[in-house]
């Protein structure tokens, strides 16, 4: 056990950084003892070979494979045309995923942008701005199954009488009021593990924006103010409006975060009481129901709904690739 | 916000009027410190509930710790190092993370370095289908990979994760390499073949070092990535605790212990240890990279 462990180290540390070198000399070994123009041909290919080939054998053929899946019953025997698709567009706890996917992309997209902007507004005018960015920041280095874990510790509820464990709810037993549970109560439920998403995601949204906010030229604003604008006025017609495509970036980014979101669904419900989210769903067909039709179409449509996003970005690559 | 208008330097003013002006700015610095306070609130929650002994932790609000007589104890990391295999898991994190780090940044320099300074045909189409596979759920990939390693016995294995991490952070670092390569100067790189310098040399002893910041915006990125994934480990470790990394075995645990989770406030930080450690040193490298490649998700 501890010899195998010791090996397993040995590997990792030396052995696959040196198979990766390795490759690049052997390669170029080769390439040195064919003709010239063999060599210029087949030298590009053969560098970018082994990442084209992961690209190829993780990202593209199963992305062919899992749409043909999803035209398949569930354990893929045989073809079911669009049954899986219409399964999860008509079925109950499906379309609750559906719109809990909405909830997320709506709330953390509006969240994360508009909590960025201020706080990268706000940090702007203080000189402690680095300590303070660093703050609200932090919570992305950390995993969403130990933010899950912080959360808990937010929302823990206990009936009313005994003492309360969790932040929230100590807050208003204190003040007089009735413990909610929030991660149980379907009024509730939803925004709370979305406000985990928020504390995640807004560090990322301020730092974007802010670096946006600095490249705005000072005389512009400092006109505006000597004219008699207002701080509010300066926002709104010259700071957001300059900013309009860096906020188009953060808002994307979240759209996709939105879709994709998994861990803190799947740590602090499980997806229960109503919670249930597209990437959580899926994970379930494949591993409890054992219903790969119906956990392909899921992630089809997950895809067909971030397609938008991947056009929008092949089309900014493309002009500023012209720009260069 | 709407109060300070000018940011004369403070030098030239008089007490009275810097007093002013300091008294005008207040409000920003309470809305900046409350605002930062209450982000950190859930955090430090956490950290003082880990050090709470294991039978108020579950039942007493971690607020009365502060409440005479004061009881701090490492009970809760003594406990989940020993009993419930975290010390395994943190070294299968560490297993998992470093080589699931090096391979796709290696590769991904090889293939950037052939976009961007080698002619080939397809090149340019290849490299947008790169900048669309940026989006790509993972989950469009699993079941099929799934299938895939079940063949090949991957599945429960490093080396299958390891490939996996690989593939799944390979757009994102030729994008950003890429972009990076297209930026250094072409005459360095055309006078360096002049001077009879292979490919080889030409990428370790020159374009390799001139990218160390774009190696190290990676690097952490996608150490980060892995490290706090729990999806990928899920699906292709899943069912085997031996190598199971910190994230599967938290969430386990926290789904399996019911009522008694909170014990897992010190496992949670454990995790959290090195992952703050990386960031708090090489931040600015983590925003350069996030400022670059603001594109996936």
């Amino acid at each position: 056990m501890l010899g195998s462990r010791l090996i397993t180290a040995i590997v990792v540390v030396v052995g696959v950084p040196a198979a990766t070198v390795g490759y690049v000399a052997l390669v170029e070994w080769l390439v040195g003892r064919l003709p010239f123009i063999w060599r210029r041909r087949l030298r590009p290919w053969l560098w970018a070979g082994p990442a084209l080939a992961f690209l190829g054998v993780y990202l593209v053929y199963p992305m062919v494979y899992t749409f043909v899946l999803s035209f398949k019953n569930a354990n893929s025997s045989k073809f079911v045309g669009i049954d899986n698709y219409k399964y999860v567009f008509t079925n109950a706890s499906s379309l609750t995923t559906l719109r809990n996917n909405l909830y997320w992309l709506v709330l953390l997209a509006g969240a994360v942008v508009v909590f960025g902007l201020l706080f990268a507004v706000l940090f702007d005018r203080v000189r402690y701005e680095p300590v303070v960015k660093g703050v609200i920041f932090l919570p992305m280095a950390i995993s969403f199954v130990a933010a899950s874990v912080i959360w808990k510790l937010q929302y823990d509820y206990q009936p009313l009488g005994v003492a309360q464990t969790g932040t929230f709810n100590g807050l208003i037993v204190a003040l007089g009021g009735q413990p909610v549970a929030w991660l149980v109560d379907r009024a509730v439920n939803n925004f709370a593990l979305i406000l985990v998403g928020v504390w995640m995601w807004t560090g990322y949204g301020m730092v974007i924006l802010s670096a946006a906010l600095k490249g705005i030229p000072v005389e512009l604003i400092e006109a505006a103010r000597v004219d008699g604008a207002t701080e509010i006025q300066i926002l709104f017609r010259i700071i957001i409006p300059m900013m309009g495509s860096t906020i188009a970036v953060v808002a994307t980014t979240m759209v996709i975060n939105a879709l994709k979101a998994f861990d803190i669904v799947y740590v602090m419900t499980s997806g229960n009481y109503g919670t249930d989210v597209m990437a959580n769903q899926m994970y379930k067909q494949m591993f409890l129901f054992n219903n790969f039709g119906v956990a392909s179409a899921v992630a089809v449509v997950l895809l067909i709904a971030i397609v938008p996003v991947m056009l929008i970005n092949i089309r900014r690559f493309r002009i500023q690739e012209a720009l260069r | 916000m709407s109060t300070n208008t000018t940011r004369p330097s403070p030098k030239r003013l008089s007490l009275a009027a810097r007093l002013a002006h300091f008294l005008q700015r207040t409000p920003i610095h309470i809305a900046v410190i409350v605002l930062s306070l209450l982000w950190m609130e859930p955090a430090i929650s956490l950290l003082v509930s880990s050090f709470r002994p294991p039978n108020l932790v579950s039942t007493t609000g971690w607020w009365t710790a502060f409440k005479l007589p004061f009881q701090f104890t490492l009970e809760l990391y003594r406990e989940s190092l020993t009993t419930s295999g975290m010390g395994q898991s943190f070294v299968n994190s560490l297993f998992i993370t470093i080589p699931a780090t090096v391979i796709p940044i290696m590769i991904a320099a090889f293939a950037a370095y052939a976009f961007s300074w080698m002619e080939f045909p397809g090149r340019n189409i290849l490299f947008v289908i790169v900048v669309g596979l940026l989006v790509v759920p993972l989950q469009m990939t699993l079941i099929p990979v799934l299938r895939l390693y079940v063949k090949l016995k991957l599945v429960g294995t490093f080396p299958g994760i390891w490939l996996a991490h690989t593939a799944y952070g390979l757009p994102l670092a030729i994008y950003l390499f890429r972009n990076f390569f297209s930026t250094l100067p072409r005459d360095i790189l055309e006078s360096a073949y002049l001077d009879g310098a292979s490919s080889f040399t030409a990428f370790f002893r020159l374009v390799l070092p001139l990218s160390v910041p774009a190696i190290a915006s990676l690097a952490i990125f996608q150490f980060l990535w892995v490290w706090n994934d729990l999806l990928v480990a899920l699906i292709y470790l899943g069912g085997y605790p031996d190598v199971a990394p910190l994230t599967v075995t938290i969430s386990n645990l926290v789904t399996s212990m019911g009522q008694g989770w909170q014990l897992l406030t010190a496992a949670a930080f454990i995790s959290m240890a090195l992952p703050l450690f990386l960031f708090l040193t090489l931040q600015r490298f983590f925003v350069r990279g996030l400022l670059a490649g603001s594109v996936k998700g």
